[in-house]
C-alpha cells in the first residue's frame, strides 16, 4: 500500500471516529472544560475529509503539513493549534528523516507540549501523546498501543488538572476524564486500526 | 499608523466588539485597532485566520499588541503570529492581562507613541506576579 493511500485510510477513519464520538467528547469537556471539544474536533476533521484529495495529494510530509495546517485554520479551540502542531511537525520531522517515524512522533510530541506550555500529567492530551509515543519507539504491537492509549487516557480520570480550562476547577477536575486525552485515544484508535 | 497597533481577541464576538468600543471611546482614534470573535462557525471560540485578518487590520510597522480572553485564545494567536512573515511575525506580541482592561491600557500607552515593549509591559503590570 502507498504512504497516500495508508493516510487516507488513516485520516478517514480519525474523522468517522471523532465524527461518532463528538457528543461524548462534548459531554466530557462540559463536565470540566467549555464544552465545545467534540463539535471543534468534528469541525477540524470534516474539513479534513472534504478537502481530502488536495491535502493528500504531496508526499507524506508535506500532506501531513497540509492536515496540520486544516486544523489549525478550522478547529476554533486551542484543539486546533495543539493537533495542527502534531500533524505539521510529524511532517517536518518526516521531511527531515523519511524513515524515523518514531522519532518523528516523539518529537512532534514535544511540539505539542510547546505549543500548549505543558507536560505530562497535568491532565492533558499529553497524558496519552507521551506514552504512545513511548510505546511505538519500543515497537509495542499496534494492539498493545491502541491498549496504552486507551488506558493512558482512562488513568486522567484521577489527576488534578493543572493545565487548561479544566485547571480553573481545581480539586472538582478530578473525577472527570480529560477530553482531550480521550479524543487522542480515539485517534491513536483510529490510525492503527486503518494501518495494520 | 505611527503608534503600536492593538488587537482584541475573545471567543464573543460581543465581547471583543464590546472592548473595541470602550478602547475607541476612552483613548480616541490615536491607535489603529481591531478586533476578532467566534469560531469559524460563528459559535463561541477563536478562529486563526480571523486573527490573522484582525492583525491585518490593525498593522502598525511599530508592531501589534493582542489581548487575549482565554486559553484557546491565547494558543490560537500565538499559532496566528508563527503563520505571519518572518519580519511581521517579529512585531507581534501576546499580552498575558485581563483582555478589557489590558485592552484599554495598551492602547492608552500605544497613543502615547510608546514602543511595543512599553506598550505589553504597561498592560501586563494588570497581572498578577
Amino acid at each position: 500500500m502507498t504512504d497516500q493511500a495508508q493516510l487516507r485510510g488513516a485520516l478517514a477513519a480519525v474523522a468517522a471516529s471523532i465524527a461518532a464520538h463528538a457528543e461524548e467528547l462534548t459531554a466530557l469537556d462540559s463536565a470540566i472544560g467549555d464544552g465545545d471539544h467534540g463539535a471543534n474536533m468534528k469541525r477540524g476533521f470534516d474539513a479534513v475529509s472534504a478537502d481530502l484529495d488536495a491535502l493528500i495529494r504531496h508526499p507524506l510530509p508535506e500532506a501531513l503539513k497540509a492536515v496540520g495546517m486544516k486544523l489549525v485554520m478550522t478547529v476554533g479551540g486551542a484543539s486546533g493549534p495543539l493537533y495542527g502542531t502534531l500533524f505539521i511537525s510529524l511532517g517536518k520531522e518526516l521531511a527531515m528523516a523519511p524513515d524515523d517515524y518514531a522519532g518523528a512522533l516523539a518529537r512532534a510530541v514535544d511540539a505539542v507540549a510547546a505549543r500548549g506550555k505543558s507536560t505530562r500529567g497535568q491532565k492533558t492530551m499529553l497524558d496519552v501523546l507521551y506514552p504512545v509515543a513511548d510505546a511505538f519507539g519500543a515497537r509495542r504491537p499496534a494492539s498493545e498501543i491502541v491498549a496504552v492509549a486507551h488506558d493512558a487516557a482512562a488513568a486522567t480520570r484521577d489527576v488534578l488538572a493543572t493545565r487548561g480550562r479544566a485547571s480553573f476547577l481545581g480539586e472538582r477536575s478530578i473525577g472527570h476524564v480529560d477530553p482531550g486525552a480521550r479524543s487522542s485515544a480515539l485517534i491513536v484508535e483510529a490510525v492503527a486500526g486503518a494501518l495494520s | 499608523m505611527s503608534n503600536v497597533g492593538i488587537v482584541i481577541v475573545s471567543h464573543s464576538p460581543l465581547v471583543a466588539e464590546g472592548a473595541a468600543d470602550m478602547v475607541r471611546q476612552m483613548v480616541g482614534d490615536e491607535v489603529s485597532l481591531a478586533w476578532c470573535g467566534g469560531n469559524p462557525d460563528g459559535g463561541l471560540g477563536t478562529s486563526v485566520p480571523a486573527i490573522m485578518e484582525a492583525i491585518d487590520r490593525a498593522w502598525s510597522d511599530k508592531g501589534v499588541a493582542i489581548l487575549v480572553d482565554l486559553g484557546g485564545a491565547e494558543t490560537n494567536s500565538e499559532m496566528a503570529i508563527e503563520m505571519l512573515p518572518p519580519d511581521r511575525a517579529a512585531k507581534v506580541v501576546v499580552c498575558n492581562a485581563p483582555v478589557i482592561e489590558g485592552a484599554v491600557m495598551a492602547a492608552t500607552e500605544a497613543s502615547s507613541g510608546a514602543s511595543l515593549a512599553k506598550v505589553r509591559a504597561t498592560a501586563e503590570e494588570l497581572s498578577p506576579a
